[in-house]
C-alpha cells in the first residue's frame, strides 16, 4: 500500500470515527451537513472548476430534488418512489437548465443560470397549491435502507458518509478519465477542442448532467436531514453560498470543495452561536482567502507548504567550498 | 485527385467583404502557399475551409465530398487538421497531454468517463511518437507553460500531424520564430510525407517559397494571381500588391 492509499484509508477511518469522537448529536448533525453540502459543492465544482462555467442557479436544482421528495411523500408514496422521482425529475430540470444556459458562456452563462434559479425560487414561493408557499412542506420520516433506522444523528451521519464517499470516488474517477480531460480542454481552449474534432456543446451538456446528479443527491439528503423544505433553500444566497464553498476551497480540485463546505457550514452553524454577525466573519474570511490564496484554500496551502519547504532547504548551511 | 476544392467562396463581416468569389483547387499531395498583405483574408479563408466560419455563398469540397454544411468538428474526422497563427494550446497541461488530446479527439474513447486516461498505453505511445516526429519527445512531460515559443509552434504542428490528416492547414507556422527555430520547423515540414496535402499561409517568403509547389496571392479577399513559384514571383501584379515595388 503506497502513501496515497494509506492517507485515503486513514481519512475514511477518521471520518467514520467522527460521531464517536464528538459524541454530541448537535455536532454530529453539523458534520452530516458538512458532508451533504460537500456533495453539493463537488457537483457544482464539475461545472465551475472543470468546465469553467460558473453557475449561480444550482440551489434551484438542489431545491427541486428536495421538493420532489417532500411532495411525493406528502402524496402518500414510499421513500423509494420519492427518491427515484427526485432523481429523475431533478435530472430533467438539469437537462432543461443546461439546454437553456449552454447557449452562452462567461458572464451570460452566469446570468442565465441566475435567472433560471430565480424562476424556480419564485415558483416554490408562489405556486402555493404545489409547494405550500412560504410554509414549506414537512417530511415526517426518514427512509430505512436495508432495515436500518436513520432517525438518530449517528445513523444519519453514517449513511451520509457512505454516499459522500461514493460521490468523492465517482468524482475522482471522472476527473482522471478521458471525458474529464476533454472537459478541462473545453474550459482552457474551446476553439481548439472543436478543431480537434470534439463536440464542445455535448461535452458541456454531459458535465452539466453529472453536476446536476450530484446536486440532486445532495438535495435529497438535505430534505431528509432537515425533514422540511421551504423556498429559502432555493434562494440566490443558497446558490452563492455553494459557489463560495467551491471557490474558497479551490475550484478544479477534489479536496477544495469539501474543505470549502466545511468552512461555510461551520461558520453558519457553530461560529454563529458565538458571533451574532457571523456573516461578516464569513465575508472577512473570504476576502482574506481572495487576498492571500486567490486559487483557494487547498491549492493555496499546497503552494505555501512547498515554498516553506524550499525556504527550509535554502537556510541549511552551504557546504564549505573546497580549495 | 483534387484534395481541396473551394468554389466562389464569399464572406462578409457587415459591409466588409473579406473573401470575394475565392476559387482554390489543391491537388492531392500538393504544397500550396497562400500569400497576401495583412487583411487580404487569408486566415478568414482558413476559418471558412475548416468550418469555424460559415460562408455567405460558395462551396468547399474535400476529396469530392461537399463539406460546406458539415460542422467544423466533423471536418476533423474527415481528415482536416489545422494550426493557428496565434498559439492555441492547453497551457495548464504537459506537452504529452496536449498531444494526447489531439489523438483523443478522433477516438471514441473521448466520451469515456470512467477509464483512467494515463493508463491508455496505446494513446500514450502514439502521443510520444507524434512528439518524437517534431523532436519534442525528450521534454514530453514538461508543462506547456514552461516551453519556448518555438517549442509551442512545434507542439501545434505535432498535434495536427498526430491526427493523421489528409489535408493540413498551416496558418503562419514560422510567425515569431528565431532564425534557428525557423530552420527547424522548415526541416520538419519538408519531412511530412506526400500523402498529406498542405495548404500554408506564410509571410516569410525566404523560408516558405521553396516549400511550395504552387502559390496563390490574395488581395482584398480576391485571388489576384495563382501559379507556380516562378510564375507568381514574376507576375507584375505580385510586385504591385505584395512585394511592394
Amino acid at each position: 500500500m503506497n502513501g496515497r492509499n494509506l492517507a485515503i484509508a486513514a481519512a475514511i477511518v477518521a471520518l467514520a470515527a467522527v460521531p464517536y469522537v464528538i459524541g454530541e448529536p448537535y455536532y454530529v448533525n453539523v458534520a452530516s451537513q458538512i458532508l451533504l453540502y460537500a456533495i453539493f459543492a463537488l457537483g457544482l465544482n464539475v461545472l465551475v472548476g472543470y468546465a469553467g462555467l460558473v453557475s449561480l442557479g444550482h440551489a434551484g436544482l438542489f431545491g427541486v430534488a428536495s421538493y420532489v421528495v417532500a411532495s411525493v411523500l406528502a402524496a402518500g408514496f414510499g421513500h423509494a418512489v420519492a427518491i427515484a422521482a427526485a432523481l429523475s425529475i431533478g435530472l430533467l430540470f438539469t437537462a432543461g437548465f443546461a439546454a437553456l444556459s449552454l447557449r452562452a458562456t462567461g458572464i451570460s452563462f452566469i446570468m442565465i443560470t441566475l435567472a433560471l434559479g430565480e424562476i424556480l425560487w419564485g415558483l416554490a414561493y408562489r405556486w402555493i397549491s404545489l409547494t405550500n408557499g412560504d410554509n414549506g412542506i414537512s417530511v415526517t420520516s426518514r427512509p430505512m435502507p436495508f432495515g436500518i433506522a436513520l432517525g438518530s444523528a449517528n445513523a444519519f451521519y453514517d449513511m451520509t458518509l457512505v454516499i459522500f464517499l461514493a460521490a468523492v470516488g465517482v468524482s475522482a474517477i471522472f476527473v482522471r478519465s478521458p471525458f474529464g480531460a476533454t472537459l478541462c480542454g473545453t474550459r482552457d481552449q474551446a476553439r481548439r477542442m472543436n478543431a480537434l474534432g470534439y463536440h464542445v456543446w455535448m461535452i458541456r451538456f454531459g458535465a452539466f448532467i453529472f453536476s446536476g446528479l450530484l446536486t440532486c443527491v445532495a438535495g435529497i439528503l438535505f430534505v431528509y436531514y432537515n425533514k422540511f423544505i421551504s423556498p429559502q433553500t432555493l434562494a440566490l444566497t443558497a446558490s452563492a453560498e455553494a459557489l463560495l464553498m467551491v471557490i474558497s476551497g479551490g475550484a478544479g480540485t477534489l479536496l477544495g470543495p469539501i474543505v470549502g463546505a466545511g468552512l461555510v457550514v461551520i461558520m453558519k452553524n457553530v461560529v454563529s452561536a458565538y458571533i451574532v454577525r457571523w456573516n461578516f466573519m464569513l465575508g472577512a474570511i473570504f476576502v482574506a482567502i481572495v487576498v492571500l490564496m486567490p486559487e483557494g484554500l487547498v491549492p493555496g496551502a499546497v503552494r505555501l507548504f512547498r515554498s516553506a519547504g524550499r525556504a527550509m532547504s535554502r537556510t541549511k548551511p552551504a557546504p564549505e567550498p573546497t580549495p | 485527385m483534387t484534395a481541396l476544392a473551394v468554389t466562389a467562396l464569399t464572406k462578409s463581416f457587415g459591409g466588409l467583404r473579406v473573401n470575394t468569389g475565392v476559387n482554390l483547387s489543391v491537388e492531392e499531395g500538393e504544397r500550396r502557399l497562400i500569400i497576401g498583405p495583412n487583411g487580404a483574408g487569408k486566415t478568414t479563408l482558413f476559418n471558412l475551409i475548416t468550418g469555424e466560419l460559415r460562408p455567405d455563398s460558395g462551396s468547399i469540397r474535400l476529396f469530392d465530398r461537399d463539406v460546406t454544411a458539415v460542422a467544423s468538428r466533423k471536418r476533423a474526422h474527415l481528415g482536416m487538421a489545422r494550426t493557428y497563427q496565434i498559439i492555441t494550446l492547453f497551457p495548464h497541461d504537459t506537452i504529452l497531454r496536449n498531444a494526447m488530446l489531439a489523438l483523443l479527439g478522433l477516438s471514441p474513447l473521448r466520451w469515456n468517463p470512467w477509464a483512467a486516461l494515463h493508463r491508455q498505453s496505446h494513446l500514450v505511445d502514439e502521443a510520444h511518437a507524434a512528439l518524437a516526429r517534431v523532436g519534442l519527445d525528450r521534454i514530453a512531460n514538461r508543462p506547456l507553460a514552461e516551453t519556448s515559443y518555438g517549442e509551442k509552434r512545434r507542439v501545434e504542428i505535432a498535434m495536427a500531424l498526430a491526427q493523421n490528416p489528409k489535408v493540413l492547414l498551416l496558418d503562419e507556422p514560422f510567425a515569431g520564430l528565431s532564425v534557428d527555430e525557423r530552420r527547424d520547423v522548415r526541416q520538419l515540414l519538408v519531412t511530412i510525407p506526400r500523402d498529406v496535402t498542405i495548404v500554408m499561409i506564410e509571410h516569410d517568403m525566404d523560408t516558405a517559397l521553396d516549400l511550395a509547389d504552387r502559390i496563390t496571392l490574395l488581395h482584398f479577399g480576391e485571388v489576384i494571381v495563382e501559379g507556380t513559384r516562378a510564375e507568381v514571383v514574376a507576375a507584375p501584379r505580385t510586385r504591385e500588391v505584395y512585394l511592394g515595388d
